[in-house]
């Protein structure tokens, strides 16, 4: 009976996506080929602003094997250029040229492009077009870029801060006037590269018959790249169709629409020819949108016995060069403002960022958007403050963080926290790492000398956040809907199709998981199509912590419609009641009999072999069902991390000794592909916190345009981890799943920088900035010597 | 404008005669002339290791090898491995360990795994991670590949590394 089945949703399944990664033979963009593709490579500016005084084409066309060599004139009439716009006020959408016109504004800013019949022959011709650039003012501190009289990147805009918000709840300055004790700081959070080791990769095919495009793109999000390409080539959206097929990671980094990909598409259209450009590694890393670069100055109040009175922050951020489409500028530093409260009861709130234009990499979204940064923040103050009060951190939070009772909690900032294990968190990491007993082991290190630290971090977010709430304030998009169509063909195959894009997060395995349990069906049974502009009317793909929640909710609504029609189906072909129906693994049986049907059977009979079943029923009943879930408001997901590590005395090396993470994601559909995700948005936070960090020179040139200088996480610098799901109260959207894509970067930083500040501690040394480099740290630890 | 040169090669135990550019990666000669694009590049800087493939048994990067070295040369790629029929062993243990996400770097992982085993005894995890240095995953954390690796080297000894 159905009580003692098996569970599908939450088993360890096996994902049906590995197979064909692990034989090689995965379908990713740079793996297609079409017979007559064409290859570009582009030339780039190596000037971080400038006026571009002359361009000089002639070698390069004359080059071997180069069809074309085009410029922001020639696109001109082939592209409309996009801009994010916003109803938030006091913001400026940027016009963003798929090639740079009359100025560039970043170092690598695509400038020309040059089509020819091999990428070896597009990247020679390359280097031989000629651009005289005459530079303009540097841009590359925001501070300074936001001052008045600082050169401007946008003359339209008519100035660098191309969004402001600011917002206040509660008595600020009351609550800071009536405190025993205020802490605060100025805090700097590193610019950081995504770096999904798939580079950007865009093949675009025009049928000249149809007049239809086909581009497959290493993107998150095809539905919104699919709008964009119509709107910007002035195409019907039924002759556009964009296929993200198999992904190599994405992070954030390709939810957004790139110039490539409209160059790609004008050019295929006017050339006939199929046309393909693929990103290096050197392209990536000063072209994809990068993410996490924010100044945040905050200050905590605190009454005597230690409970958190209010919170006031200045942030600006470090946009770059345009406002990305869709999300615009605001979606990473205006995170930061509205998460900076956290997971804790703070009534009064005050909260100012200014998100400022530079002659960098344009800035998007990156794995946790803007809360690795408010929850670093926020956590160090807690810190700060459990120090100055000589309460233990872990106990300062359990003081202050939000209680069972008090949900749902209305955040500073106007976030609503729905019931989520934000206790319960805390105490299942302390009771997984053993924090007293840790305690006492730091007391023994420190007794000999040596720097051993223990950091907690405790946060909430926000995931599969629904209609109510837009993902970056004020856009066009609407990101809170996804729809699924759930289908069984006339062979009584099951196929499931979706607008989310999976791109490592075996959402191929997670949602047939779903759909079998729901329908009644193995998880072999079950095709899942994702990554199809023509899958759905409306998707927007996979980004935010949202395809468990949105496209799980939908599988679930769309396929039990389906099961209904199977049973009445089904009791038909039985004679026997509805209600004495049951469908399980694949198969139909009337309970209690050996009366039983496959799928096969059944879709036959239904489709096929039209007089076993009254001919009215197929105007009542059908084998497929489309449904769309919007979870309105979203889900609360919550986790505290605490992290032991030593510092190396001699090489100001950081090695992570223990690393404990209890987390909140609701519903479990698959603890294998949790468990994944935990652990790689962990290593991206470790990576954020102790290696990874994108700089500029003053000029604006970048200085890590490799993997020699861009420090991304090997297996040796990662620890062994010690994962708790903690389950509380079931969130109530559809299937009580939360999502959790994101979580780990989020946690990882704030409790590192607690921890080193805690190694540190007998020198009086408070992390404030991250990365924590050996170099930086040897220079704090230096300067903190010489103070002494 | 180029000249070209001609090698004769085994890739996975199939002969070729193929005319190549001297400047012609070796991982573009898999992909682009021979079609084996289970090879992937990440990098082409000799960092990520997605490109790793056995030149005479033992792992280099395919994209900063030039094809027109490999006169002669035994190249064995992922494509050598288990069919999506029929995995093989290590491929298994990736599986049922988790240790692949996007799928991206892990015909290298792969590739480097079974080098790995043919040469170091894998005694500890420290030693699987040392081993594994030279391959970036952006989207594991690393864990699961050290556990399918763990399980492997394991297996091959018996004993508990």
């Amino acid at each position: 009976m159905s009580e003692v089945r098996p569970k599908i949703i939450g088993a360890r399944v096996q994902r049906v996506e590995d197979p064909r990664f692990l034989a090689g033979v995965g379908r990713f963009t740079d793996d297609l080929k079409r017979a007559g593709m064409l290859h570009v490579a582009f030339r780039r500016s190596d000037e971080a602003h400038a006026r571009i005084v002359e361009i000089d084409a002639s070698m390069a066309e004359t080059m071997p094997g180069v069809v074309a060599v085009v410029t922001a004139k020639d696109l001109a009439a082939m592209v409309t250029p996009m801009r994010a716009e916003s109803r938030m006020k006091n913001y400026h959408a940027t016009t963003n040229l798929p090639l740079a016109a009359e100025k560039v504004r970043y170092v690598g800013e695509a400038v020309v492009a040059v089509v020819a019949q091999s990428r070896y022959l597009a990247e020679d011709a390359a280097e031989q077009v000629a651009i005289e650039f005459e530079p303009l003012g540097e841009l590359s501190d925001p501070e300074a870029a936001a001052a008045a009289d600082a050169p401007l990147l946008h003359e339209e805009a008519g100035t660098n801060v191309i969004a402001l918000r600011e917002f206040e709840r509660g008595v600020v300055d009351e609550a800071f006037a009536s405190a025993a004790l205020t802490v605060g700081g100025r805090f700097r959070f590193r610019r950081k590269s995504p770096c999904a080791i798939e580079n950007r990769s865009y093949l675009a095919e025009y049928d000249q018959g149809k007049r239809s495009l086909t581009l497959h793109a290493t993107t998150q999000v095809p539905g919104i790249i699919r709008d964009a390409v119509a709107e910007a080539l002035d195409m019907p959206g039924h002759r556009v169709r964009v296929i993200a097929p198999d992904v190599g990671g994405g992070f954030g980094g390709k939810s957004s629409l790139y110039g490539e990909d409209l160059v790609v598409c004008a050019l295929a259209r006017r050339l006939g020819r199929p046309v393909k450009w693929t990103s290096d590694r050197l392209e990536d890393l000063v072209t994809t949108t990068q993410g996490f670069d924010e100044i945040v100055e905050a200050e905590l109040a605190l009454d005597a016995e230690g409970r958190f009175l209010a919170l006031r922050s200045d942030i600006v951020g470090d946009i770059g060069a345009y406002s990305i489409y869709p999300w615009t500028c605001t979606v990473e530093p205006v995170q930061v403002v509205s998460f900076l409260p956290g997971p804790y009861r703070l009534p009064h709130y005050r909260g100012r960022v200014r998100a400022v234009a530079t002659a960098k990499t344009p800035l998007g979204p990156y794995r946790g958007v803007g809360r690795p940064i408010s929850t670093f923040v926020m956590e160090r103050l807690v810190d700060m403050a459990a120090r100055r009060l000589e309460i233990d951190p872990a106990e300062l939070r359990v003081r202050n963080l939000v209680v069972e009772e008090e949900f749902p909690y209305k955040t500073g900032s106007g976030l609503v926290w729905d019931r989520s294990g934000f206790q319960e968190c805390l105490a299942a990491a302390r009771e997984k790492i053993g924090y007293a007993a840790l305690r006492a082991e730091q007391e023994k290190a420190r007794a000999d000398g040596r720097w051993f630290g223990i950091g907690i971090a405790s946060y909430a977010e926000l995931t599969g956040i629904g209609s109510r709430i837009a993902a970056a304030p004020g856009m066009a998009l609407n990101t809170g809907t996804e729809t699924s169509t759930v289908r069984i063909d006339s062979t009584g195959s099951v196929t499931a199709t979706f607008g989310i894009a999976s791109h490592g997060q075996g959402m191929e395995t997670s949602l047939a998981q779903v759909i079998a349990e729901e329908l009644g069906v193995r998880v072999e049974d079950v095709e899942i199509v994702h990554g199809d502009s023509d899958g759905q009317a409306h998707g927007t793909g996979t980004y935010a912590s949202r395809s468990a929640v949105l496209a799980g909710g939908a599988a679930t609504l769309s396929a039990r419609i389906v099961r209904e029609a199977v049973v009445e189906i089904a009791s038909h072909l039985l004679e026997a009641a509805p209600a004495d129906i049951d469908v399980a693994g694949g198969e139909i049986s009337v309970v209690g009999t050996d009366r039983r049907l496959t799928f096969k059977e059944l879709a036959r009979a239904f489709y096929s072999e039209v007089g076993r079943l009254p001919h009215e029923l197929r105007d009542t009943v059908a084998l497929e069902a489309t449904k769309t879930y919007d979870p309105f408001f979203g889900t609360t997901s919550s986790a505290t991390h605490i992290v032991a590590l030593e510092i190396d005395p001699e090489t100001y090396g950081v090695t992570l000794r223990r690393y404990v993470v209890a987390e909140d994601c609701g519903r479990i559909i698959n603890p294998l592909i949790v468990d994944g995700q935990v652990h790689g948005g962990v290593a991206q936070g470790i990576g954020a916190a102790l290696f990874e960090e994108v700089v500029h020179d003053e000029a604006g040139q970048v200085l890590t345009a490799s993997f020699v200088d861009y420090l991304v996480p090997a297996a040796p610098e990662i620890p062994a981890m010690e994962l708790v799901h903690v389950e509380t109260a079931r969130p109530n959207n559809v299937g009580g799943f939360r999502g959790m894509g994101e979580g780990g970067t989020i946690g990882a930083p704030a409790a590192i920088a607690n921890a080193v500040t805690d190694a540190l501690a007998p020198l009086g040394i408070e992390i404030d900035e991250l990365p924590i480099t050996p170099e930086r740290l040897f220079r704090l630890i230096e300067r903190a010597r010489q103070n002494r | 404008m180029s000249t070209t040169q001609r090698i004769s090669l085994t890739v996975n135990g199939v002969a070729h005669e193929k005319d190549v550019e001297p400047r012609m990666l070796l991982a573009d000669f898999l992909r682009e002339t021979l079609g084996l694009t289970g090879t992937h590049v990440g990098c082409e800087h000799g960092v990520c290791g997605a490109c790793t493939v056995l030149l005479d048994g033992d792992s280099v990067r395919s994209c900063l090898t030039f094809a027109v070295q490999l006169d002669g040369a035994a190249i064995e790629t992922v494509e050598s491995l288990g069919t999506v029929e029929d995995l093989s062993p290590l491929q298994r243990a990736y599986r049922e360990h988790g240790a692949l996400q996007c799928g991206f770097c892990t015909p290298g992982m792969l590739i480097t795994t079974i080098d790995m085993l043919k040469k170091y005894p894998l005694a500890s995890d420290a030693e699987i991670r040392e081993g594994l240095s030279g391959n970036l995953c952006r989207c594991t954390g690393y864990e699961h590949i050290v556990d399918a690796v763990r399980a492997v080297a394991k297996a091959r000894t018996g004993t508990d590394p």
